[in-house]
């Protein structure tokens, strides 16, 4: 199989994963049973995403101060929380990052 | 709906996802990078970027085909990886269930983690379904656009980038960025705390399975807080 028929074939699933339920559920309302566990989808799967990037950024967990992509990830998220506003979320983890990097 | 109304959501849609590029540009950068460094080489690696556009198993792909791994396996990895795109397809198909159906197939190709939430967050206000299809096609589109781009430059600027800079910090910083939005009341916080610290436990479990493990312990925590709510 060519690399390029392998990427096809993932393209191929990865589209059906997709379309899956907004493909066949159409017109049909959601039932209530199934709504209500959806709205805490996007909130767990972001700290899903997010925690094992901060806590195990070389692959072991690490809690200590010595973990630096922790720190600046505190730091971006008190940027976070007050600005709500994602770029600055961003510029600021990475700028606390290079500094601390730069520092140590 | 009137047209300019429609232009109105699409421009918000592509306002929402301008900042959310500082993360899926560097994402690209490195997919397109690693591919012209490695077995599967510049050109198969960046058509990865329109077929598959999902950019962990883009990673995974050119790592399984670097390494040597049969066909069957890569395949399977790469979709164990994208199984996530299940639940943000459940997640979306009410609010996109009265779309005409030519409209649900071309945002299933859009469907990423970013336009998930985004559309999670603003579809609590967002009511007119014309209104809902352009934002989403709004986000879609600029995400598609900056990832195709990206993973191009990532190809031909290779590793021109330096490694200092952290760009793949820039990844999880914009989720963080994003959860002021999607965190609004007290059971969801409980959610992605949950979550997050499941995910720490199970990331070494294989085919990142930790992701789908430990968003489905706090979608459970969410429920269980939220019982007796009106």
């Amino acid at each position: 199989m060519t690399d390029l028929a392998i990427v096809v074939a993932i393209g191929v699933g990865t589209y059906g994963l997709r379309l899956s339920f907004i493909g066949a559920l159409g017109t049909r309302p959601v039932p209530p049973a199934i709504e209500r566990p959806l709205r805490f989808i996007a909130p767990a799967v972001l700290g899903a995403l997010i925690a094992p990037a901060l806590v195990r950024p070389e692959g072991v967990i690490d809690l200590g101060p010595g973990n630096l992509r922790l720190v600046a990830g505190g730091i971006a998220a008190l940027v976070a929380w007050r600005t709500k506003n994602i770029a600055a979320t961003t510029a600021a983890g990475l700028l606390a990052l290079w500094l601390l990097d730069t520092a140590a | 709906m009137p047209a300019s109304s429609a232009r109105t959501a699409a421009l918000d849609g592509v306002r929402a996802a301008l900042p959310v590029l500082l993360g899926v540009a560097p994402f690209g950068l490195i997919v397109g990078a690693t591919a012209a460094a490695t077995e599967i080489g510049g050109l198969v690696g960046f058509l990865s970027s329109p077929i598959v556009f999902a950019g962990a198993a883009q990673i995974a792909t050119i790592q399984l085909v670097d390494q040597g791994s049969t066909a069957l396996v890569v395949i399977a990895t790469a979709l164990v990886i994208n199984s996530r795109h299940l639940m943000y397809s459940a997640g979306l198909a009410g609010a996109f269930g009265d779309f005409p159906l030519r409209w649900r197939l071309l945002l299933a190709y859009g469907l990423t983690d970013h336009l998930f939430v985004l559309a999670s967050i603003r579809y609590e206000r967002l009511i007119d379904p014309v209104g809902r299809r352009w934002y989403a096609l709004g986000v879609a589109l600029t995400l598609w656009i900056a990832w195709q781009a990206a993973s191009a430059v990532g190809v031909l600027v290779g590793a021109a980038v330096p490694a200092s800079w952290n760009l793949d910090f820039a990844v999880p910083l914009v989720f963080l960025g994003l959860m002021p939005g999607a965190v609004r009341d007290r059971p969801a916080l409980a959610a992605t705390l949950v979550a997050g610290a499941t995910a720490v436990v199970a990331a070494p479990l294989a085919w990142n399975l930790g992701l789908v493990a430990a968003t489905l312990a706090g979608v459970l925590t969410g429920v269980i807080l939220d019982r007796g709510r009106p």
